[in-house]
């Protein structure tokens, strides 16, 4: 879990001007985030978002998903998935390397922080603070069947929250139809069906079935 | 066509309401509108603030009854804005993003939002302008 992380980056850099503001995706909220954030002890804003409404105004599918903004409040990175790789998808491989899985993961760490800092220090002169027009490249357009899938989602953690897991599920399950690519759809819904399922079977014949698609927008950071 | 209670939730908030469902449509009276999402029908369409949405000609029966009644899921339609809602028809969501995400494809301003933390203090991301912000998601599960 990044939260450690994101915190360590908000203590060295809060002085440059700098703020992490981390989202919990959480339809079971503090109940569910609750557990990690307390260990982490942030003192960076550490939300709890129950509707998934920060994925729907950003257009994110996966966590980790992150958004650099700013001093005018404006985007300069849309959407990246910071240091989170593909090395994980070997991990079912009876062969699997966890050493260099986790040698691989610091690497990508350390460069993915190094650019933040880059940015920090430099502004808009930092090569990963992208220019108006490659921002909006990234910006997906406005789709119908997202918006309903959207729509559907948002009324799937109200019914969830309300008792109703049956008519959630069945919500959730429009949603998944209508954005088969949203990962937080898909794994929001399996941990509310059962605990643990978001790393089930399901989930790994899932990543199975991408092939040579990517896990995660690529970062090419 | 008889009125139930169904449960509403707009882009910012969880109404209750009275409303007669027919299939996909959910009429309410034009008050009823105002009150919960602040359009009113005019004479130029639906209208909030300077923004008005007109009613294609011909198609009015659509939008609007002789009893004053109006049909909010037909207003969204015409917005592009997504309405769906649960099997039994009493509880219905509206797309929250679209014209949040609309704006900040020609402003590329990021869209503000307000949740809690683990107290449950609230927080904006409008609360921090002035600063980088690195703006992360993640989950528990």
């Amino acid at each position: 879990m990044d939260l450690p992380v994101w915190q360590a980056l908000y203590t060295e850099l809060a002085p440059r001007n700098f703020v992490v503001i981390t989202v919990a995706m959480d339809a079971g909220g503090a109940a569910d985030a609750g557990p990690w954030i307390e260990p982490a002890a942030p003192t960076h804003p550490s939300l709890i978002d129950a509707h998934h409404h920060v994925a729907e105004l950003y257009d994110w599918v996966n966590v980790p998903s992150i958004a650099w903004i700013d001093e005018e409040g404006r985007i300069v990175r849309p959407n990246d998935p910071g240091f989170a790789g593909e090395f994980f998808r070997g991990m079912m491989e009876p062969d699997f390397d966890f050493q260099a899985m986790l040698a691989e993961h610091q690497r990508h760490q350390e460069r993915y922080l190094g650019a933040v800092r880059d940015w920090v220090e430099r502004g808009p002169a930092c090569p990963y603070a992208l220019t108006p027009e490659q921002v909006r490249e990234r910006l997906a357009g406005l789709n119908p069947d997202h918006a309903r899938a959207a729509a559907y989602f948002r009324l799937g953690t109200f019914l969830q929250q309300h008792g109703r897991g049956d008519a959630a599920q069945a919500a959730f399950a429009q949603a998944k139809a209508l954005r088969p690519e949203s990962w937080n759809y898909k794994r929001q819904a399996w941990h509310l069906e059962e605990v643990g399922k978001s790393g089930g079977p399901e989930f790994w014949a899932e990543v199975k079935a991408l092939g040579n698609r990517p896990y995660y927008p690529r970062s090419e950071l | 066509m008889t009125h139930t209670t169904i449960t509403l939730l707009t882009e910012d908030a969880l109404v209750s309401l009275s409303a007669q469902v027919s299939g996909d449509d959910l009429w309410v009276s034009a008050p009823e509108l105002t009150r919960i999402l602040g359009w009113t029908l005019t004479r130029d369409g639906f209208c909030r603030g300077s923004l008005c949405i007109p009613i294609p000609p011909g198609r009015e029966a659509e939008f609007a009854r002789s009893d004053g009644s109006v049909n909010l899921a037909a207003l969204a339609r015409q917005r592009g804005q997504a309405l769906v809602h649960d099997d039994s028809a009493t509880v219905w969501a509206l797309d929250a993003s679209t014209a949040a995400r609309s704006a900040a494809r020609t402003s590329l301003e990021a869209p503000d939002f307000t949740l809690p933390d683990l107290s449950g203090r609230m927080h904006s991301l409008h609360e921090h302008r002035g600063k980088k912000v690195l703006l992360a998601s993640w989950a528990s599960w």
